[in-house]
């Protein structure tokens, strides 16, 4: 994509300037910020979108229907919404410190966009391929748990230090099984970059590792801070937590940012784990927008079921769970890739086959033994307290 | 639920603990104030009474003095009393009288509400404040000589 | 080589989004872990009790339905037992009848309240939450076709109710029992089945019974800790010893039983309704005013009675010198005793508990401030 936005731009070039010193340098940048543009309103695209789907999903869920003022269907509300936030009056606390008060929305979103530059949109249609994209996406994402503690630290205020406090322990604790996860994909495909893991095979990777599919699942939803993840602004406790003193656009850079990363979220897991834009009959990046529709409408219906967890309940999913489910998946895959290497025929089957018969078990087996303990028979006593076993004096015999 | 006769009541009262009890009818026994604890611990503690669910602590204001009214429930023995205490004859000095919180923690705040909306202290309480009315608040409101049409003592309080 | 952690003090303010009112709290923390709490009320209090002074007992209906606003029939129910033993009024028994039905639906709308801001509070965003308002929302139309009010409804008048109840009201009445069945089982296999509410309330927050019993607490509370004491079955007002239920109780004492309770309550006061519909007999609902006059006058003396609210024991007292409006009121309300032992159940737990155990608690700020 980038050689053809560059030929395009050298051809317009070449018209009004034949021979101009600096052309690959000024081409190149005219060529990388077209396609940054691009990129980043298609995400802003995406999450206008998905912020009206999910408070019409959300509503269907619970009954009852949600914005339908704004155009037809309500498809205008995320405007309406951007509109409001944008006038509304930017608040600063005196205590604040400026500087990384005003830092903090920035490094929220900004790293969210970048991870967009590795991701496929169609075969061929990427931004950049480096060949360690994996690396960095992994890396890429763990800033933005700095914009929480920036946000937090710098508003000098106690509850949001809280919320900040607690959202980063469990960022911190879910970042070694959402990297240790895709350990299993990157020992099949030999490579890290994401380019060779989309075109590696036609069967989508989450047949092939199940369980790493599902530890990455739930990682991203806490790395993302959403339901049942959600307890940095859990808001019915903190009342929104680290952003309680934004206001105005600032605030308005939060919410896009959460909402991009959910966007990015599901990419990253569609495109490394269901296969990205492969698919039949239609162009790559139906098939992708199919996908991340899918997975999001996912993400949304967790978020309209399920209740919150308590945060020594998430550090103890995420050391005691999910680290263990990561290791068992890697050592079965070492040792499925090297009794079956590269070259032999039905490979994948029988590797996928020794992902499912030896460590789907041990899913089943760690959540019962994380599961809370039922009612025993010490908490059932029968009588606690002898209610009416005596009588007033005035009644006993003898008085 | 049976309830105790009072002139009952205080008999075995009196039995038991000398000269508590100053008068008594059909539904109500009146203890001495300075006796009120023995008389509640006694009431607690002993079998064939054994009231131990505090119903509930009020007060009431008749002009010369206050009355505190206890209410009491016996779970164990499925019966029910009142017991009554006047306190503050003359209405010149703070009325006072001893707090049970020692013997039914669901004392603690019903006798802050009694203190707080008629002005009676209990004494040996751990947290004496005002409950429902602000610190400064001046004067007890359920009084019947609070002057309840005067805003200005509510507004000149809060500067 | 050990890590000094200073404790942190935080006010959750009167206006939170799930102090289910202007209630405030200063809670001081070491880490995550709770070390100790000390609740801040009055927000709301109004003085009913001195406004009684100035008006008539019949007025002071309209105070009651004010105080627990979310369950303003038994607060009705409670003032006019206590005037009607003071006074010597000998209700009518279609009335009555009327009135039970009124409160047992109140307390199946009251529970309903309580269990559908539990889930909310424990973070699922709304949708339990909204079945269970839907629910409620039939009960406060059939009180709609009663007095006209949803809410602050002053139906019950000495001697029996207000005006008798539409026709549409006993259809309404009928398809709610049937409906209603399905949709407790739903409630319950929500809390039974629902692994994370399980174990983010299991254990959390117990109390034994001889510390709620000397702290006065009563109502679901009691109930859970093991004692089966309930004012219907023990103190029987209104004709409840003419109806058969039963009444739930658990040990644990923690707060998946007093949520597990009021589920179960509202099977309960279901069966209470049905059997009250069976057995109501024509005739007048109040008396006649030849009978009862309209401006009360009640003998000198005082008198104390207790119903069992939805959320304890509500009780009334009511002194009389003998004119047309009360000489003393006094409210004993459950919402404010059941606060006392907010500070022993609450050490040692974790934030994340404090808003649940506080919910299940279930009070509300118009009966602790009155």
């Amino acid at each position: 994509m980038f050689e053809f936005i560059y030929d395009i731009l050298q051809f317009f070039l070449h018209i009004l300037i034949t021979d101009f010193k600096y052309e690959n340098f000024l081409l190149t940048l005219l060529s990388g910020i077209i396609i940054a543009f691009a990129v980043i309103n298609a995400v802003l695209g995406g999450v206008l979108a998905l912020i009206w789907g999910e408070r019409r999903l959300l509503g269907r869920f619970q009954q009852r229907s949600g914005p339908n003022r704004w155009g037809p269907q309500g498809i205008l509300t995320s405007t309406a919404d951007a509109v409001k936030v944008m006038f509304k009056e930017d608040i600063i606390p005196e205590e604040a410190d400026k500087y990384i008060f005003n830092l903090a929305p920035l490094l929220l979103v900004v790293p969210v966009f970048i991870i967009f530059s590795v991701i496929p949109f169609g075969i061929g249609l990427y931004a950049v391929n480096i060949n360690v994209s994996v690396l960095f996406i992994l890396a890429v994402t763990s800033i933005s748990g700095l914009s929480i503690i920036c946000a937090a630290w710098a508003s000098a205020n106690r509850i949001a230090i809280f919320s900040a406090l607690r959202s980063v322990a469990m960022l911190i604790s879910y970042e070694i099984p959402v990297g240790l996860s895709l350990v299993g994909i990157l020992l099949i495909t030999e490579s890290m970059s994401v380019m060779d893991i989309v075109n590696f095979h036609n069967m989508p990777f989450i047949l092939i590792q199940p369980v790493a599919a599902v530890v990455f699942f739930l990682g991203s939803l806490a790395e993302i801070n959403r339901t049942p993840f959600d307890l940095t602004e859990a808001e019915s406790e903190l009342a929104a937590g680290y952003q309680n003193d934004y206001s105005g656009m600032k605030w308005g850079l939060f919410y896009l940012g959460e909402f991009a990363a959910a966007i990015a979220a599901a990419s990253v897991f569609s495109t490394l784990f269901l296969g990205g834009p492969n698919g039949p009959i239609l162009p790559g990046i139906f098939w992708l927008t199919i996908k991340v529709v899918a997975v999001l409408f996912l993400i949304i219906w967790i978020r309209a079921t399920w209740p919150r967890f308590r945060i020594d309940q998430v550090l103890n999913l995420a050391w005691k769970g999910l680290f263990e489910l990561t290791l068992v998946n890697i050592v079965v895959t070492s040792i499925a890739v090297i009794i079956w290497p590269d070259g032999e025929s039905n490979r994948m089957i029988y590797i996928a086959l020794a992902n499912w018969i030896f460590v789907f078990p041990f899913l089943f087996i760690i959540f019962r033994l994380l599961k809370t303990k039922n009612y025993d028979d010490n908490d059932i006593k029968k009588v606690t307290y002898p209610v009416g076993s005596d009588k007033p004096k005035f009644e006993k015999a003898g008085n | 639920m049976k309830n105790w006769n009072g002139i009952t009541l205080a008999k075995e009262i009196n039995s038991h603990l000398e000269k508590s009890v100053l008068d008594s009818n059909d539904n109500d026994v009146y203890v001495d104030p300075e006796k009120i604890y023995q008389v509640m611990k006694f009431l607690k503690e002993t079998s064939g009474f054994s009231f131990d669910l505090l119903s509930s602590i009020t007060a009431v204001d008749y002009y010369d003095h206050f009355e505190v009214v206890y209410h009491l429930k016996s779970l164990i023995t499925l019966s029910k009393a009142t017991i009554k205490a006047k306190v503050g004859y003359g209405r010149q000095d703070e009325p006072k009288i001893q707090s049970v919180y020692s013997l039914w923690k669901g004392a603690d705040f019903q006798e802050r509400e009694i203190y707080d909306l008629m002005g009676i202290k209990f004494e040996d309480h751990p947290n004496m404040k005002r409950i429902l009315l602000w610190d400064g608040f001046p004067g007890h409101p359920l009084r019947k000589d609070f002057v309840t049409n005067d805003q200005s003592i509510v507004e000149d309080s809060k500067k | 080589m050990s890590v000094k952690s200073e404790p942190i003090t935080i006010n959750l303010g009167p206006q939170h989004p799930s102090t289910h009112g202007v209630f405030r709290m200063r809670v001081t923390f070491d880490g995550e872990t709770i070390i100790d709490v000390e609740p801040i009320f009055g927000y709301l209090h109004r003085g009913s009790e001195k406004l009684a002074e100035e008006r008539t007992y019949t007025q002071v209906v309209t105070l009651t339905d004010r105080m627990d606003y979310v369950s303003s029939m038994l607060n009705n129910q409670g003032y006019i037992l206590a005037l009607e033993e003071l006074a010597n009024i000998d209700p009518k028994p279609r009335g009555v009848w009327l009135r039970m039905i009124a409160s047992e639906l109140q307390r199946i709308a009251s529970h309903l309240v309580a269990i559908g801001f539990l889930i909310q509070d424990l973070g699922a965003w709304g949708t339990p939450l909204t079945y269970s308002m839907r629910e409620r929302e039939k009960i406060l139309q059939m009180f709609e076709m009663l007095c006209g009010a949803r809410i602050t409804n002053s139906y019950l008048r000495p001697g029996g109710v207000f005006m008798d109840a539409p026709l549409q009201f006993w259809e309404s009445l009928n398809a709610f029992i049937e409906d209603f069945p399905s949709k407790v089982e739903e409630l319950e296999n929500l809390l039974t089945s629902n692994e994370i509410i399980f174990s983010r309330t299991k254990g959390v927050a117990v109390l034994t019974a001889e510390q709620a019993i000397n702290a006065s607490i009563t109502g679901p509370i009691l109930r859970s800790t093991g004692v089966d004491w309930d004012l219907r079955k023990t103190d029987p007002y209104d004709y409840y010893d003419q109806v058969e239920f039963d009444i739930p109780t658990h040990t644990a004492g923690d707060n998946y039983s007093r949520y597990l309770l009021r589920v179960q309550e509202m099977r309960e006061s279901l069966r209470i309704v049905k059997q009250c519909v069976e057995k109501i007999e024509p005739g007048p609902v109040r008396p006649h005013h030849d009978e009862v006059p309209n401006l009360v006058r009640p003998p000198k003396g005082d008198c104390y009675t207790a119903i069992e609210g939805s959320k304890g024991e509500l009780g009334f007292y009511l002194v009389s010198d003998g004119s047309i409006s009360p000489y003393r009121w006094h409210v004993r309300s459950s919402s404010l005793i059941n606060l006392t032992l907010l500070k022993d159940m609450l050490v040692g737990t974790l934030f994340g508990d404090l808003f649940v155990t506080f919910g299940s608690i279930d009070i509300n700020m118009g009966e602790v401030d009155r």
